[in-house]
């Protein structure tokens, strides 16, 4: 890549695998289960992360060094706090269906152990650019891991994607329906989103074995 | 047949196969290579024959629930016989063949997924193939009911023993009775399979109607009508004790699932602890709903009426109460452990699938929920038994009087006069 150095590409890359923040780091587990059960509610959610990790990344760097010690807890709510309320609204004027399925869980960005982890990390020790790599390589590994989940929990649990009904109609049992088969209901609920992201990490694990611990 | 498996055995000794190879070898025969001199015990009693004489103890379960699956769906088109004749109208041909057809196919999608996961997990580690799915391939047929679709039924079974067994490490180290999982797989996936007035039969889900009427049949569980607000069943104690009732396959008989249980017990592979205190647990809720009825706290239009209401000792003669009891409380790999673990573990599930039961109007079945619930306690009880014993024990340490060690002297002196 020409445009990034190897170094730079890496803060993308390694997020998105090797490092991923849901399935090594194991953060931002609520949001990946709450919202997961349909594919567009992942895919709205994973840009808006991305959004906010980018921004208040590339923000908390500008500022890392007026920033008192003491009070950078309070600073990086304040700056993630506002960055949300931003999505909020957009979601809320121009998606209003799809703001009400997120509903508080778009709120709680603020508290997605992802952010001010990153913030914490590596925004408050490296210059903007190289925050911003990192905060949208980081949002993308988020992203790809709540899609990945959606995808399933929505072709499996209702048998749509994006809200199209690919696998048929159930109710005038057209298509796989008319075969007998059925939406399998496990899926819509949350604790199925905690089984799929331990089978991607099963997966993940078992493919490189220089992620499993010592036990 | 013995030398042939052995010659196919060391054909296949190193290869990838092997595992599969051998599980086939020793599943019936003791293998040829064994310790012949010096001082070993061999026991008779491995994993496979324990899980045989389970397997054995559920047999009884499974052919009634053959014919209660026939006796159901002719009862049901037909009405209940007026003047009930076991061989007449229960062990019956015509019955045994609905029995055949329909509960046959679910033993067969069970153990043929179930083991070719087993057999596949074994090659793919490389270690030997583990006995831990005859038991569970065996319960599963008996706790779904008669009419569950066969590709559920496979779907339900790779998920439990890959979530519910494998991933923990195989056989001996999960933490959740697969067959269970298996049973709340398919009922959180399919709610409309595994509750209703229309499962429990066979062909109720079809829409047969009953002989002279165009209603489409009912075939509630007793607890189902119960939940319902319903007073009266309609089938007598004698019923629900010889198991001539709708409900899962294998669970309806309490007659036999006590002669099992009895057989468990005297050969000593299930714990008779484990099942006397959830007995005990059951029996204690059912009082404690029953106290709480008689002394009027409780208003007749309350929707737990019927069900607190329901005499206690009648819990364990309707739905898989005395069934997971038995057979899967038991499970020595997720109960606990110490012998006062086993009281308290069985005491709660009885208590809590009683519980469970009166309080849940979506599920008026609450055993499986319960015992997977205590699975996850069980490690948990055992160690504060564990500990308190420890405990007691120290203390005991500081109360004690320690003689005196004898002095080196004394120690001559005594070798002296011995010598």
């Amino acid at each position: 890549m020409a445009l990034l150095s190897k170094k730079d590409a890496n803060l993308i890359l390694d997020p998105l695998a090797d490092n991923n923040p849901i399935t090594i780091q194991v953060l931002g587990i609520c949001s990946a289960l709450a919202i997961t059960a349909e594919l567009k509610a992942s895919v709205v959610m994973a840009i808006s992360v991305l959004f906010v990790l980018g921004v208040g990344n590339v923000v908390i760097s500008l500022l890392r060094n007026v920033i008192p010690a003491k009070i950078r807890i309070i600073v990086q709510l304040v700056v993630v706090a506002a960055l949300v309320i931003i999505v909020d609204q957009v979601l809320k004027a121009f998606a209003y269906e799809l703001s009400k399925t997120l509903s508080v869980f778009v709120g709680l960005i603020i508290t997605n152990c992802i952010i001010m982890g990153r913030f914490e990390a590596f925004a408050l020790g490296n210059g903007p650019w190289k925050s911003f790599l990192d905060g949208i390589g980081n949002a993308l590994g988020y992203g790809v891991i709540l899609v990945i989940v959606g995808f399933f929990r929505e072709l499996l649990g209702s048998g749509t994607l994006f809200g199209i009904k690919v696998l048929g109609d159930p109710v005038a049992k057209t298509g796989l329906y008319a075969l007998g088969y059925e939406n399998n209901g496990f899926m819509i609920i949350p604790p199925a989103a905690l089984i799929v992201v331990g089978i991607i990490i099963w997966v993940q694990r078992s493919r490189n074995r220089a992620l499993i611990e010592e036990a | 047949m013995k030398e042939k498996l052995h010659q196919l055995k060391l054909k296949y000794q190193g290869k990838k196969m092997a595992p599969a190879f051998n599980a086939l070898h020793t599943f019936l025969y003791t293998p040829n290579e064994t310790t012949h001199s010096g001082g070993h015990i061999r026991g008779a009693d491995d994993l496979k024959r324990t899980m045989n004489t389970v397997i054995m103890a559920l047999v009884p379960c499974l052919l009634f629930g053959m014919f209660n699956a026939g006796y159901q769906h002719y009862s049901a088109i037909n009405g209940f016989p007026a003047d009930f004749d076991l061989f007449e109208h229960f062990l019956t041909w015509d019955n045994f063949l609905v029995g055949i057809t329909t509960v046959l196919p679910l033993v067969i999608v069970s153990y043929g997924v179930g083991l070719a996961i087993e057999f596949l997990f074994a090659v793919i580690k490389g270690h030997e193939v583990e006995e831990g799915y005859l038991v569970t391939g065996m319960l599963v047929p008996l706790i779904v009911p008669v009419d569950t679709p066969l590709w559920m039924l496979a779907v339900a079974v790779v998920f439990g023993v890959v979530i519910g067994k494998e991933v923990f490490g195989g056989t001996g180290m999960n933490i959740l009775n697969p067959a269970l999982t298996i049973r709340a797989f398919l009922f959180f996936a399919y709610p409309t399979w595994m509750s209703g007035d229309k499962v429990w039969v066979h062909g109720a889900k079809d829409g047969i109607t009953q002989a002279g009427s165009t209603d489409a049949i009912s075939g509630e569980t007793v607890l189902g009508y119960l939940a319902q607000g319903n007073t009266d069943t309609g089938y007598s104690l004698a019923d629900m004790f010889y198991g001539f009732i709708p409900g899962s396959v294998g669970e309806t008989s309490t007659l036999l699932i006590i002669l099992g249980g009895l057989f468990l017990i005297f050969s000593k592979i299930a714990s008779w602890r484990i099942m006397l205190s959830a007995v005990l647990g059951s029996l204690a809720m059912g009082l404690i709903f029953n106290g709480i009825v008689d002394a009027g706290w409780l208003p007749e239009y309350s929707k737990f009426y019927t069900l607190m209401s329901f005499p206690y000792w009648q819990h364990l003669l309707v739905g898989g109460l005395i069934f997971g009891i038995v057979f899967m409380a038991t499970d020595p790999v997720t109960g606990s452990q110490t012998n006062k673990g086993k009281w308290i573990y069985g005491f709660l599930i009885g208590f809590m699938s009683v519980m469970i039961r009166v309080f849940n109007p979506g599920y008026p079945e609450g055993v499986f929920l319960a015992i997977l619930l205590m699975n996850v306690f069980a490690p948990t009880i055992d160690h504060y038994v564990i500990k308190g014993n420890i405990k007691k024990r120290l203390k005991r340490l500081k109360t004690a009087t320690i003689y005196p060690k004898a002095s080196d002297e004394e120690v001559d002196a005594l070798k002296t006069e011995t010598a």
